[in-house]
């Protein structure tokens, strides 16, 4: 029954509302329960989830990462001015990867080895990205390069890769040595230090992953929207948080699951899709549905944590 | 207080070095003239523009201090301003009660994140977190997704007038800053909640109105935050609820812990405070008077936040400075 265990009835609860809101899409909308609109809907926040699943891995260690929404704008940016300059796509892929972890490792780095705050530093890192993005063009740039245009317009794609990268991290997370490190981390560092684990290695790798991760959503995006722009991504990072803790994620660290966070990610999706179905609601009424579904949410793990221990 | 003197030294100093950067640097930077009865130049620039940040990170400061994060506060002013403007255009409303409402909204949003934090004991980063991610919503909602402008020589004249000779935000934040003190320093809020941040065990057993200070801290922030929206509509005589007061939290935090009032609570310094909301601001002012391209801001930011943890954590200092004491 570890299914059932007491740390994932949150997920089962983020299951329940998922099921819940498509349902009642699906009724209230003829052609809501379609494939179709399912892989549009993973298809659409491919960015969002490859970028959640790095952030799930920061926040079950115990840390924060404020950069990921900087990071999608940055790669943008640096992978259609490589491609106006000449450079192959797929290369440019490659560079925007590499940076993109070695940001994540650096942040780790001094996290980890000179104690500095997540919070202080993943925000220096997010200024840095959109400042770097800024210097390096103001305006949005267009990519015309035949590879991501390919990659671009194919249903494909995009959630493939999401679903790739999920299923690496759910293995990552649950069957190798460094997930179980990472819960052991976030869940007391002290503990974990006595038991003898790399702790200050485990931080930094979280963040580079991380940092990977939220550069493949760059990447993503990029196909997405043909272009690089530095603005983009904008309070994306907040988006990101907000689907782990809708998944069952504890700021806190220490428990949280990447199958909650795509969950997360597929309920803040699908309240975008309604909205656009619906056509008479504003936007903004996203941005309202999606408080109020973390503060239920944070109400729920509230309720679950009751039972536990006693907080002051 | 000796004990929250020694990075606020540290502070100051790097001010004091910004500054000298920019008189030798900048012939007429601090060259303060009179025009229409009114001080201008850098200097007045520097101190007119952080008021706004100054203002949200004098309750940030004590929010901190008790261990905790308020990261609402580029909503509340997203949503004073919204208020405020709809209250000038829909309904001729004069200042004060314009100013009365904003702080009551103010109020009520800091009172939402305060009980979130102290009865229902939400993590602070998450409780404000709702806020900060609806708050902008709330505000379109209000504003129908328009940018409201306005001309109403009322509202104006929070950011466009002075006293003698001082411009009113200025004067605002002074007086903001005046009251924190007093609040901080001559009663024993500022005590408790420098207990509560501590060990709010030990607070609570001592018999610290533990839930009472988060909420009073969160109170002071949202106050803090709706004044700060009040200027900064006033200063572009709109209310945009996209983009007014826009990551205005990151900044208020960052003066704060630039400051030398660490995240992790117990301890707190106004005084460090304004200096780090003026070092933000010199950086910006330095940035737009020496004619860098304006990207740069956040890049610079960027390397001044890091400098600043750097300084601040202890293993740097044990290793870096240590070392090159001993070669």
């Amino acid at each position: 029954m570890r299914m059932f265990r007491r740390s994932n009835l949150p997920v089962w609860a983020t299951l329940a509302v998922f099921v819940l809101a498509v349902t009642g899409a699906s009724l209230r909308y003829e052609h809501f329960f379609s494939f179709d609109v399912f892989l549009n809907l993973l298809r659409d926040n491919a960015f969002l989830g490859l970028a959640a699943i790095g952030v799930t891995f920061v926040i079950v260690s115990g840390g924060i990462d404020l950069s990921v929404g900087a990071m999608i704008g940055f790669v943008g940016v640096f992978c259609a001015t490589l491609m106006q300059a000449g450079v192959p796509g797929w290369l440019a892929i490659a560079l925007a990867l590499a940076i993109g972890t070695l940001f994540g490792l650096g942040m780790g780095a001094l996290i980890a080895w000179y104690s500095l705050p997540p919070f202080l530093v993943t925000l220096a890192g997010m200024f840095l990205l959109r400042g770097l993005a800024l210097v390096i063009s103001m305006e949005a740039l267009r990519i015309d390069d035949p590879l991501f245009e390919a990659l671009g317009h194919s249903k494909w794609v995009a959630p493939g890769l999401f679903v790739a990268v999920l299923l690496l991290g759910v293995y990552l997370a649950n069957f190798r040595p460094f997930g179980r490190a990472v819960y052991a981390v976030g869940g007391n560092e002290q503990s974990a230090l006595l038991m003898g684990l790399p702790v200050r290695r485990v931080k930094a790798q979280v963040y580079a992953l991380s940092g990977f991760c939220s550069s493949l959503g760059g990447v993503v995006f990029a196909f997405y929207t043909l272009s690089g722009n530095a603005n983009s991504g904008m309070t994306l990072e907040l988006d990101a948080i907000a689907a782990a803790v809708i998944g069952g994620t504890l700021l806190t660290g220490g428990v949280g699951h990447l199958f909650g966070t795509l969950l997360g990610v597929l309920i803040l999706g699908t309240i975008q899709t309604v909205i656009s179905f619906e056509g008479t609601l504003s936007s903004w009424w996203t941005r309202i549905a999606v408080g109020l579904l973390l503060l239920a949410f944070i109400g729920l793990q509230k309720l679950f944590q009751a039972g536990k221990a006693d907080t002051p | 207080m000796r004990r929250s003197l020694h990075p606020t030294v540290w502070t100051l100093l790097a001010l004091v070095l910004l500054l000298a950067a920019n008189l030798a640097l900048t012939p007429g930077f601090f060259h303060v003239g009179v025009r229409d009865g009114r001080l201008y130049g850098s200097l007045i620039d520097v101190l007119n523009h952080s008021s706004p940040v100054l203002l949200a990170a004098l309750g940030m400061t004590l929010v901190i201090a008790t261990k905790g994060v308020d990261l609402s506060v580029g909503s509340v002013v997203a949503i004073s301003g919204a208020v405020a403007a709809l209250m000038v255009t829909k309904g001729q409303a004069p200042l004060a009660q314009v100013a009365m409402v904003a702080i009551g909204v103010g109020l009520a949003l800091g009172a939402w994140n305060g009980l979130l934090v102290s009865v229902l004991g939400i993590q602070p980063m998450v409780a404000t977190l709702v806020l900060m991610v609806s708050g902008r919503g709330i505000a379109q909602l209000l504003t129908d997704g328009q940018i409201i402008t306005f001309q109403d020589p009322g509202l104006a004249s929070v950011a466009g007038g002075s006293v003698w000779g001082m411009p009113n935000p200025v004067m605002v934040a002074a007086a903001g800053l005046a009251l924190v003190a007093v609040l901080a320093r001559w009663t024993a809020f500022g005590t408790m909640v420098e207990a509560v941040g501590d060990n709010e065990r030990a607070a609570l057993l001592s018999g610290v109105p533990v839930r009472w200070i988060k909420l009073g801290a969160y109170l002071v922030a949202g106050v803090g935050s709706a004044v700060a929206g009040l200027i900064v509509c006033s200063f572009t005589k709109a209310a945009d609820a996209n983009n007014a007061g826009l990551y205005l939290e990151l900044d208020a935090i960052l003066a704060v812990v630039a400051g030398g009032t660490a995240m992790t609570g117990g301890r707190f310094t106004l005084l460090g405070t304004v200096v780090g909301a003026l070092i933000l601001q010199t950086l910006t002012t330095t940035i737009l008077t020496k004619g860098v391209p304006v990207q740069w801001t956040l890049v610079v930011k960027a390397v001044a936040v890091l400098l600043v943890c750097l300084l601040q954590s202890e293993e740097f200092r044990a290793k870096v400075l240590a070392r090159r004491a001993a070669a």
